[in-house]
């Protein structure tokens, strides 16, 4: 049987990969990539997790998250649309009419 | 079969129900009569709100836990119903103005408002995490309300993404808090937490460090702030208003019961943390927003100090600190929505009204819309007789009583900080000559909106006992 610190350090190795990715990606569409690893990343943490401690709740969770995820892109798309429909573009440097 | 009591969010269903038939109905809706859809949102919101004041009192906790109703939950619900019906009381107009008048704006605003409701009564990490995503998606949507408009879409783009990847830190906080103690309702967790000492554990410290971070983010704290204002700035002034206080306030609600619930049995390995992001919070949001030209940005920095406020009631971790936080939520929702309404009532078709400089001499034009504006200046920065006095004095109050002297003492100073950029914004209206002389963007409905408020935050401010009352009624289950 595979040790659960195995999965966790599998899990943390895509999550910073992720985190990597939102933070230097600069197209809009690899950041939301990046998020999606992210989120599995999560989600083989929590199925790792209910394994080894023999509750169900962790992998109920999991589906939840792949619904949630599902959503969130088809959001992100429709609002990459909108922007890509304004400026045929999709670097997040020229999205810069807002300075903060 | 895990018995289900379906009164406990018999609030919700009804205004669920209600959007749903208002999105079906919504292409019936002529064009030009787009407004009833607001009037009947409202309706909507007035029929939950009839369902929550009966169960006032109650304590009932159904779905396997995962759902709780009691005072607290049902003090932010009421506070959220308020917060959701001013805010369409003060759309009606504007969104015609800026083309958006679409039923789809109204039946949005009610879903957020279920989102942020389940939120504040979600006793487990997993309904915490779907009303969150509930409420979130809503507010995605309307930040690019505006699709002809580069800034509204541009803000959009920046909230979702930075949205999403909030709730990435906050699943990976969530993922580590259940391999910990094998739980996900926060029952569990504090009960697993009390019985082993956990506070020296690394796994523990970085599931606290991912939610602070995460929902460091939602109610936007330094350093997790840097959205918060280019989204309030780009997204329609209307939900800017509702984002502030709506949305922040229910980010409080739910990471409130997480701290204290769920976490509290090991309150010393995140107090800390909390104090410092508290400190970093209220003097960055501050010193920033001295130098704002823009009033949007202007209030974005002030409701990020206002965070910082907040955050004090968590660090004292008592009944009156928790007291306090209800408190000033109430007052936060309501002077950050007034203020606000001042850049509804000054867009009009020639001007975004969002500049300071658009405030010139006001005070000659528009007696009553000045003198509501001091109002809600005096009350956000904390001078009697407002609302945001009484928020101030119990959370400082809170502080001391907790022997958090330097807590208080950088708090107050702060808010001495806070009261040149306010006054900032009352001196270009009453000193300065008025240049436009276009009439303001009023309507009944918004006229309604600016009364209550303003006499809400000099009610509350004058006769604050039966808030006291509710706040500390509803905390009383905690601790």
């Amino acid at each position: 049987m595979i040790p659960l610190s195995h999965f966790l350090i599998l899990s943390a190795i895509i999550f910073t990969i992720g985190i990597v990715g939102v933070l230097t990606r600069r197209n809009a569409i690899l950041i939301l990539l990046s998020i999606e690893l992210m989120l599995n990343a999560v989600n083989i943490n929590l199925v790792a997790f209910s394994h080894y401690l023999q509750s169900i709740t962790g992998q109920i969770f999991v589906f939840f998250i792949i619904t949630v995820a599902a959503a969130e892109a088809a959001m992100g798309l429709a609002i990459i649309i909108l922007i890509f429909r304004g400026k045929a573009f999709l670097n997040v440097d020229e999205i810069n009419l807002l300075k903060g | 079969m895990p018995s289900v009591t379906l009164t406990a969010i018999l609030p919700e269903i009804i205004l669920t129900a209600l959007a749903c038939i208002f999105l079906v109905a919504e292409p019936f809706v002529p064009k030009e009569k787009k407004e009833w859809m607001g009037y009947f949102s409202i309706g909507a919101l007035i029929c939950s709100g009839l369902s929550l004041f009966t169960l006032w009192g109650r304590n009932i906790t159904t779905f396997s836990g995962m759902i709780t109703l009691d005072n607290y939950a049902i003090f932010f619900k009421g506070l959220f119903l308020v917060v959701s019906m001013l805010a369409i009381l003060i759309s009606v107009r504007y969104i015609k103005i800026e083309e958006i008048n679409f039923g789809e704006y109204y039946g949005l605003i009610l879903f957020a408002t279920v989102g942020m409701m389940f939120m504040s009564s979600a006793a487990d990490l997993l309904t915490i995490y779907i009303s969150l995503e509930l409420m979130s998606f809503s507010f995605y949507i309307l930040t690019a309300f505006m699709k002809r408009d580069m800034r509204s879409r541009e803000a959009g783009i920046k909230y979702f993404l930075t949205g999403a990847f909030t709730s990435g830190l906050i699943l990976y906080g969530i993922a580590f808090l259940y391999g910990l103690t094998g739980a996900t309702d926060l029952g569990s967790i504090s009960a697993y937490l009390s019985q082993h000492n956990l506070n020296s554990s690394p796994m523990l410290f970085v599931a606290i460090v991912l939610l602070v971070a995460g929902f460091g983010f939602k109610i936007a704290v330094v350093p997790f702030h840097m959205w918060a204002p280019d989204v309030y700035e780009g997204a329609p002034t209307t939900v800017t208003a509702f984002l502030s206080a709506g949305s922040k306030i229910a980010a409080f609600s739910a990471m409130l019961r997480i701290f204290m619930v769920g976490l509290g049995s090991s309150y010393d390995s995140w107090w800390q943390l909390l104090w410092l992001l508290s400190v970093l919070t209220m003097t960055l949001g501050n010193i920033t927003a001295l130098v704002q030209t823009n009033f949007k940005r202007l209030m974005a920095y002030s409701s990020i100090a206002h965070a910082g406020y907040i955050l004090l009631g968590f660090i004292v971790a008592s009944r009156i600190g928790m007291a306090a936080v209800l408190i000033y939520s109430v007052a936060y929702a309501v002077m950050t929505l007034g203020a606000f309404t001042m850049v509804i009532l000054l867009c009009r078709q020639n001007s975004r009204g969002d500049q300071i400089s658009d405030f010139k001499g006001l005070a000659r034009t528009h007696p009553a819309v000045a003198g509501s504006f001091v109002i809600f200046a005096l009350s956000l920065v904390g001078i009697p007789p407002t609302a945001g006095f009484i928020g101030k004095l119990f959370l400082f109050n809170a502080a001391i009583q907790g022997s958090f002297y330097w807590l208080a003492i950088i708090g107050i100073l702060n808010s001495t900080v806070s009261l040149y950029y306010y006054f900032k914004v009352v001196m270009v209206m009453y000193v300065q000559e008025p240049q436009d002389v276009a009439p303001l963007s009023f309507s009944p409905t918004l006229t309604v909106a600016l009364c209550v408020m303003s006499f809400m935050t000099l009610f509350l401010g004058l006769y604050p006992e039966p808030l006291i009352r509710a706040a500390v009624q509803s905390v009383q289950f905690f601790l």
